[in-house]
């Protein structure tokens, strides 16, 4: 079916602002993407899947100017012992960087990579999967036009965590970074995540985990108000593989995480994840989709958004147990603490289930602070402000348990507790 | 300590008069008790007290140490010298117990414009009273009352009761939910808190819990008011009898 012109007109528009990165192995797959993103137009505020957020400024062919955030706190995760890897503004810093080597890991970028790489049989093949039944234009093209990324491949348990730091320095920066990663049998990796990026991020990362592998992935999107981010994540599972991912969002006017995951192998187990705190001018969108494929798989979806003054949060949220995945527990929840009446909540929690014997639950709430609760805590001699965020730390808590590791677990706590005592000033 | 003078109160919402003129005198040092049928007023008196939305003081006074109370926020109460052990403690999930101690004695030092106390000695302090209520260290790292059952519920109230060294406490039925032994080592935990500058107003339906707690004075409560007061005797009595010879008595 022919594309509208006006969307046409649109994606032309923001392809003509790119340049294809010429030659390497990745240049088939590149040239297929671009393809695939003419074919089907990026998105417009008329699709379906962009009902609730407005695509536009992450379309158009100029990144919207993003203001620096001043700040002299120190980055999360600089006390976790970890190989560092800095990109400013979506350009790798060698500088800033720790070497890219690790035992029973190879780390590669895709800006540089040989000639011959392993990854050639991975780049753009789950983001392509993951464009049925959905499209997903904006990850297509990134595998297009990604001028970067890293490709790591994981062959034993990884002896420290991967710490991916997105440093913004320019105030119209726009990049695009695609990761992939390969974790073997029984390997096992934590890869984590923070910083705003650039004032527009479009970052795509595929994740294939052959069976018994583990990955772990916990992510803090920067605090910079006006930058926007698009971000896909992709992963296949493999027999009794794990894959469990957390986000923290705080702050940044547009925010798009998408999460694609599959099961295809036996006992797999699925996490996501999402912490969002947003005050004023903040958009945050969380979309899931999980397919479940094999016998007995697990998948966990928790979604926690604190919005006041006016913030808006979306969740879509959908589960597809295919035929035959029987023995399947599927979970999801998404729920908002709407801290004034002006902020609002759009949820579209979705099941489609083909295999008879299976557990699914879902739900989604929208509330204000447990009076009850509240009221508990002031009794105590807790002011009324304090107690407000000690019962929003305990409303994020479901999510943020999600994260195995304490410390990190404590550090989101704090950081949270942070951000909502400078709003009381 | 605490004296409360012709007390009217009502709901906010609906117009319906739950305390119809309540006087009552709590001294330091003394536990004075009220028992009461079921709707007399007995639970309203305490979230009043403790300063629970929802409740409209429409006459009356309420003073603890000469300071009116009825107009302070919860946590300026609390400050004061107010606590109120709650029937429902309420269930704060992702707050560590012990954080939320420290949160709350904290608070009130500050309020009170005294050092706050560090966590090392916080932490001895915590310790040695809640080995005295059998409460473990990992209950005190759990979420505050998250999946605690009814009596470590209310042991863990006891716990926040001498962290916080009120002088007024106020136990809305404590001893509800729990089993003997549970009850008495509640009891042995607020008797170890009894001393000369503290009141207690102990809120119960069954003489029971009072075997273990001696009351000094034992009110009758029924329909917003306190229709009879008197010694421990009076608690027996009620136990014997039920409200129905004393509401007759007083009708």
């Amino acid at each position: 079916m022919a594309l509208p012109q006006i969307k046409q007109d649109a994606t032309e528009v923001r392809l003509a602002a790119l340049d294809l990165p010429k030659g390497g192995w990745a240049q088939a797959a590149r040239e297929d993407a671009l393809a695939r993103v003419r074919a089907m137009g990026l998105p417009s505020g008329r699709d379906e899947y962009w009902k609730y957020t407005r695509p536009d400024t992450l379309v158009q062919p100029d990144a919207p100017k993003a203001s620096l955030l001043e700040t002299d706190e120190t980055l999360i995760f600089d006390d976790v012992d970890r190989l560092k890897i800095v990109f400013v503004d979506g350009v790798f810093s060698a500088a800033e960087s720790d070497d890219l080597a690790m035992e029973h890991v190879s780390i590669d970028r895709l800006a540089d990579a040989p000639d011959i790489h392993w990854a050639k049989d991975h780049y753009g093949v789950l983001e392509t999967r993951g464009q049925t039944p959905v499209q997903r234009p904006l990850a297509t093209l990134n595998t297009a036009f990604a001028t970067d990324g890293l490709l790591i491949q994981v062959t034993g348990k990884a002896p420290k965590p991967i710490s991916v730091i997105y440093r913004h320095e320019s105030e119209t920066s726009d990049a695009i970074l695609h990761h992939v990663v390969k974790i073997e049998n029984g390997a096992e990796l934590t890869l984590l995540e923070n910083g705003p990026a650039a004032a527009r991020f479009n970052k795509c990362m595929e994740v294939e985990i052959a069976d018994g592998g583990v990955f772990h992935h916990i992510r803090a999107q920067g605090r910079d108000h006006e930058r926007r981010a698009a971000t896909a994540i992709f992963t296949r599972l493999g027999e009794e593989s794990v894959f469990k991912s957390f986000t923290l969002t705080a702050n940044g006017v547009l925010t798009r995480n998408e999460c694609v995951i599959e099961l295809t192998g036996d006992n797999a187990v699925a996490h996501v994840a999402g912490a969002c705190v947003g005050d004023g001018d903040f958009h945050h969108d969380d979309t899931v989709f999980i397919t479940h494929d094999a016998l007995n798989c697990e998948s966990r979806q928790v979604f926690k958004k604190v919005l006041r003054n006016g913030a808006t949060g979306v969740f879509q949220g959908k589960i597809l147990v295919k035929q035959g995945a029987q023995k399947t527990d599927g979970y999801q929840i998404s729920q908002s603490l709407l801290l004034d009446e002006d902020s609002q909540f759009l949820a579209k929690p979705e099941l489609e289930i083909y295999a008879d014997d299976v557990v699914c639950s879902h739900g989604s709430t929208s509330g204000a602070i447990d009076e009850e609760g509240l009221f508990y805590l002031r009794s105590r001699g807790i002011e009324e402000g304090p107690a407000t965020d000690l019962l929003t730390i305990a409303f994020l808590a479901e999510a943020v348990m999600e994260i195995e590791d304490q410390a990190i677990q404590d550090e989101i706590n704090s950081r949270v507790e942070a951000w909502l005592s400078r709003r009381r000033g | 300590m605490l004296e409360i003078k012709n007390l009217h109160v009502k709901l906010e919402e609906e117009d319906k008069q739950i305390l119809k003129g309540v006087n009552l005198t709590v001294e330091a040092g003394k536990v004075h008790a009220i028992m009461g049928p079921n709707g007399s007023g007995k639970s309203t008196l305490s979230y009043v007290l403790s300063g629970k939305d929802g409740y409209a003081v429409t006459e009356g006074s309420a003073t603890l140490e000469g300071a009116d109370i009825l107009d302070m926020e919860p946590e300026e109460r609390a400050a004061a010298g107010i606590f109120l052990a709650f029937q429902y403690p309420v269930e704060i999930p992702g707050v560590g117990n012990m954080t939320f101690l420290r949160t709350a004695v904290n608070s009130q030092r500050k309020a009170r414009g005294q050092d706050e106390m560090s966590a090392t000695e916080f932490l001895k302090v915590i310790r040695a009273k809640a080995k005295d209520l059998q409460i473990d260290a990992e209950m005190l790292k759990r979420p505050v009352n998250v999946g605690f059952s009814g009596g470590e519920k209310k042991r863990n109230e006891i716990l926040q009761m001498a962290m916080l060294e009120p002088k007024m406490c106020i136990l809305d039925e404590t001893d509800s939910g729990l089993d003997v032994d549970a009850m008495k080592l509640v009891a042995d935990g607020v008797n170890a808190l009894r001393d000369e500058g503290r009141g207690f107003l102990v809120i119960t339906h069954y003489q029971r819990l009072l075997d273990h707690i001696k009351p000094d004075v034992v009110h009758i409560m029924a329909d917003g008011r306190i229709i009879k007061t008197g010694g421990p005797e009076l608690a027996l009595e009620v136990e014997h009898n039920g409200y129905a010879d004393i509401l007759a008595e007083v009708a």
